[in-house]
C-alpha cells in the first residue's frame, strides 16, 4: 500500500509511535528500562542500539502492550506488526513458508472462515518481495536463518501494519538476506510506515532517521549524526565498545549470553 | 473371520466400551497433537497423576468419581503452584516432587487392604465398567473439545509456532495456554475413569507422536490422523483384551505405543525437512 493509500495518515507528518518518560519493569524489581522518550513519524525509522540486556527487547514488548509501563507512557497510532527474533520460532512446527506468511492474516479472519483469496494473494506477493517467491512450499525448518528472518518480515507485510517493530532483523543473517531486508525496509519507509529496528550494528544505525541508545535507561535520542558520538556510545556499551584507531568505526562486542 | 471381529461386541458392556474408547480417541488424539506441539507432555502426565488422591477418596466415600477428579485436580494444581514457588528447588523439580507425593498418597490409599477392589481399578482404568452416565459425560466432553479446538485452532498454531510473535498477530499466549491447559485438564478428568490414572497419557501422547511424524507438514492432517490412530488403538486394545484376556486399559496403551513405534519406523527418512537438525555450519553461521 502506498503512502497515499493509507487514509488518515499523511506521510511524514503524523506521529505513529511515541514514548514519554516510559519506564518498564518485570514484576516488582528495578525497571529494566527507564526514562525513554521519543517520537516517530510516518516514513521514519529509528535504530534502537544497546548491549545485550540493555532493554531493546523490553522496549519492543512494552510497545506491543505485553509489558505494562511502570511509569510514563507509550502509544502506537496505527496497526502494529512485530517481527520477533527467528531463533525463538520452532523449526519442527509443521508449516510451509506460505503458511507462515498467511499467519499475518489470522487476526482479520474469523475462526469459521477460510483465509480470503485476497489474503492468499497478499501472502504470495509478500513472499516475492522478500525473495522467497520460489520457496512457498518449503518447510519453515528447512529455510536458512536469513530466509527465516525474511519470511517473518513477509508475515508482517501481510499484516499491512503502519508500524513495524523489528527485533534484531540483521542478526545471524547472510549478506544476501541482509541486502534484501534493507531494500524492503527502505521501501516500507517510502510507503509512509514507521519502523522501530533493534540492532547490534552501530555502523548500520547511521543510515536510519533516528537513533535511540539504551542501556537500562535512555542514553540518547536524535539524528545519527549528532547522536552517535564516542561519549554516547561509551555510555551505551561501557567496556564492550571498540573504537577503531582512525576513529571512523565503532564496534560493539556481542556476548553469547541471553540476558534479556 | 467376520464372526471373530463381531463376537466381542455382542456383549453390551463391550459395545459401550467400544463407543467410549472411540469418542475418547477422537478427542485425545487431536488434543495430544497440541500437547506435543506446545511441549506440554510433562504437564499432561503430571496432571493425570496429581488428581489421583481425589479420585481414590471419592471412590472410598462413594462420591461420584467425576467430583473426586475435579477436587483432585484443584488440589494438584494448588500443590504444583506451591511447590513451584520455592526458587531453591525450581519449578521443574517442584512439580515432580508435588506430583510424586500426590500419586504416592493416592496409591497408598488405593492399595491398602481395607480399600475395596474397585479402587485399584482407578490406577489402570475400568473401560468395561463404563456406565451410561459416564458415556454421556464423554460425549459432552467431545463436543466441548471439538468446538474449542476449532475456534482456537489458529491461535494455538500462532502460540505453538512462535510464542514471541503471537501477541503481535492477535493471540494472547498466556490466555491461549491457560485455556488449553483447562481443556486438557477437563479431558484427563473425564478420560481417567475409563483409561486409568497411569495410562491416560499414553492415549494422549502416543497417537499424537505417530501422527506428527506421519502427517509431515499438514497440521490438519496430523490432527485428524491422531484422532483416527487413537480410536484405532482403542479398538485394537479391546480385541486384545477380549481374546488374550489382558487388562483393557493396558492393552489400549500398548496398542497406542505400538502404533507410534510403527510410525517412527515407517517415517520417510527426511520428513520434508521439518525435523532436520541444524547442521554445524548453520549453527556456526548464527552468532547466538
Amino acid at each position: 500500500m502506498s503512502a497515499a493509500g493509507r487514509p488518515g495518515v499523511p506521510a511524514r507528518v503524523a506521529t505513529l509511535v511515541e514514548a514519554d518518560e516510559l519506564s518498564v519493569a518485570y514484576g516488582a524489581g528495578e525497571p529494566s528500562l527507564s526514562h525513554v522518550t521519543f517520537a516517530l513519524g510516518a516514513g521514519q525509522a529509528v535504530a534502537v542500539l544497546g548491549p545485550n540486556g540493555g532493554g531493546k527487547t523490553t522496549l519492543m514488548r512494552a510497545l506491543l502492550g505485553e509489558l505494562p509501563a511502570r511509569s510514563g507512557s507509550c502509544a502506537l497510532h496505527d496497526r502494529t506488526a512485530h517481527v520477533p527474533q527467528t531463533d525463538r520460532a520452532r523449526l519442527d512446527f509443521p508449516v510451509t513458508a506460505l503458511d507462515v506468511a498467511l499467519m499475518g492474516a489470522y487476526a482479520r479472519t474469523p475462526w469459521h472462515r477460510r483465509i480470503a483469496q485476497a489474503d492468499r494473494d497478499a501472502a504470495r506477493a509478500a513472499l516475492g518481495r522478500v525473495g522467497l517467491g520460489e520457496r512457498e512450499r518449503t518447510p519453515f525448518g528447512a529455510l536458512s536463518g536469513g530466509q527465516r528472518q525474511r519470511l517473518l518480515i513477509a508475515r508482517a507485510l501481510v499484516q499491512d501494519a503502519g508500524v513495524l517493530l523489528l527485533d534484531e532483523p540483521f542478526s545471524g543473517v547472510d549478506v544476501r538476506s541482509a541486502e534484501l531486508i534493507l531494500g524492503v525496509l527502505d521501501a516500507l519507509r517510502a510507503e509512509g510506515r514507521a519502523l522501530v529496528i533493534a540492532t547490534h550494528d552501530i555502523e548500520q544505525a547511521r543510515r536510519w532517521d533516528r537513533v535511540l541508545c539504551v542501556n537500562r535507561r535512555q542514553i540518547a535520542y536524535g539524528p545519527p549524526s549528532t547522536t552517535l558520538t564516542t561519549p554516547v556510545l561509551e555510555a551505551t556499551y561501557g567496556g564492550e565498545l571498540i573504537l577503531l584507531p582512525d576513529g571512523s568505526r565503532a564496534v560493539a562486542i556481542q556476548h553469547h549470553d541471553h540476558a534479556h | 473371520m467376520l464372526d471373530a471381529l463381531l463376537d466381542p461386541f455382542r456383549d453390551p458392556l463391550m459395545r459401550r466400551a467400544l463407543l467410549e474408547v472411540l469418542v475418547l480417541g477422537a478427542v485425545c488424539g487431536p488434543l495430544g497433537v497440541w500437547v506435543v506441539l506446545l511441549r506440554r507432555s510433562y504437564a499432561a502426565e503430571s496432571f493425570a497423576h496429581a488428581l489421583f488422591p481425589g479420585l481414590v477418596l471419592a471412590a472410598l466415600v462413594g462420591a461420584p468419581l467425576l467430583a473426586g477428579a475435579v477436587g483432585g485436580a484443584l488440589l494438584g494444581a494448588g500443590a504444583i503452584a506451591l511447590a513451584g514457588r520455592d526458587r531453591r528447588v525450581g519449578a521443574d523439580t517442584g512439580v515432580a516432587i508435588a506430583v510424586s507425593t500426590l500419586l504416592g498418597a493416592g496409591a497408598l490409599l488405593a492399595l491398602s487392604p481395607a480399600a475395596p477392589a474397585r479402587v485399584r481399578e482407578l490406577l489402570f482404568g475400568d473401560l468395561l465398567g463404563t456406565s451410561p452416565a459416564s458415556l454421556l459425560a464423554t460425549l459432552a466432553l467431545a463436543l466441548v473439545a471439538a468446538l474449542a479446538l476449532l475456534v482456537a485452532h489458529r491461535r494455538l498454531a500462532l502460540v505453538a509456532f512462535d510464542r514471541a510473535g503471537a501477541l503481535g498477530l492477535g493471540a494472547r499466549p498466556g490466555l491461549v495456554e491457560l485455556t488449553f491447559l483447562a481443556l486438557l485438564g477437563l479431558t484427563i478428568v473425564v478420560a481417567v475413569q475409563a483409561l486409568g490414572n497411569l495410562l491416560v497419557v499414553a492415549l494422549l501422547i502416543a497417537p499424537a507422536t505417530a501422527a506428527t511424524s506421519l502427517g509431515g507438514l499438514r497440521l490438519r492432517a496430523a490432527l485428524l490422523a491422531a484422532g483416527g490412530l487413537a480410536a484405532l488403538a482403542g479398538v485394537l486394545g479391546l480385541y486384545a483384551s477380549w481374546y488374550l484376556g489382558t487388562a483393557t486399559g493396558a492393552s489400549i496403551a500398548l496398542a497406542a505405543l505400538a502404533l507410534a513405534a510403527l510410525a517412527a519406523l515407517g517415517r520417510p527418512r527426511a520428513p520434508a525437512g521439518a525435523l532436520r537438525p541444524r547442521t554445524a555450519v548453520e549453527a556456526l553461521g548464527d552468532p547466538r
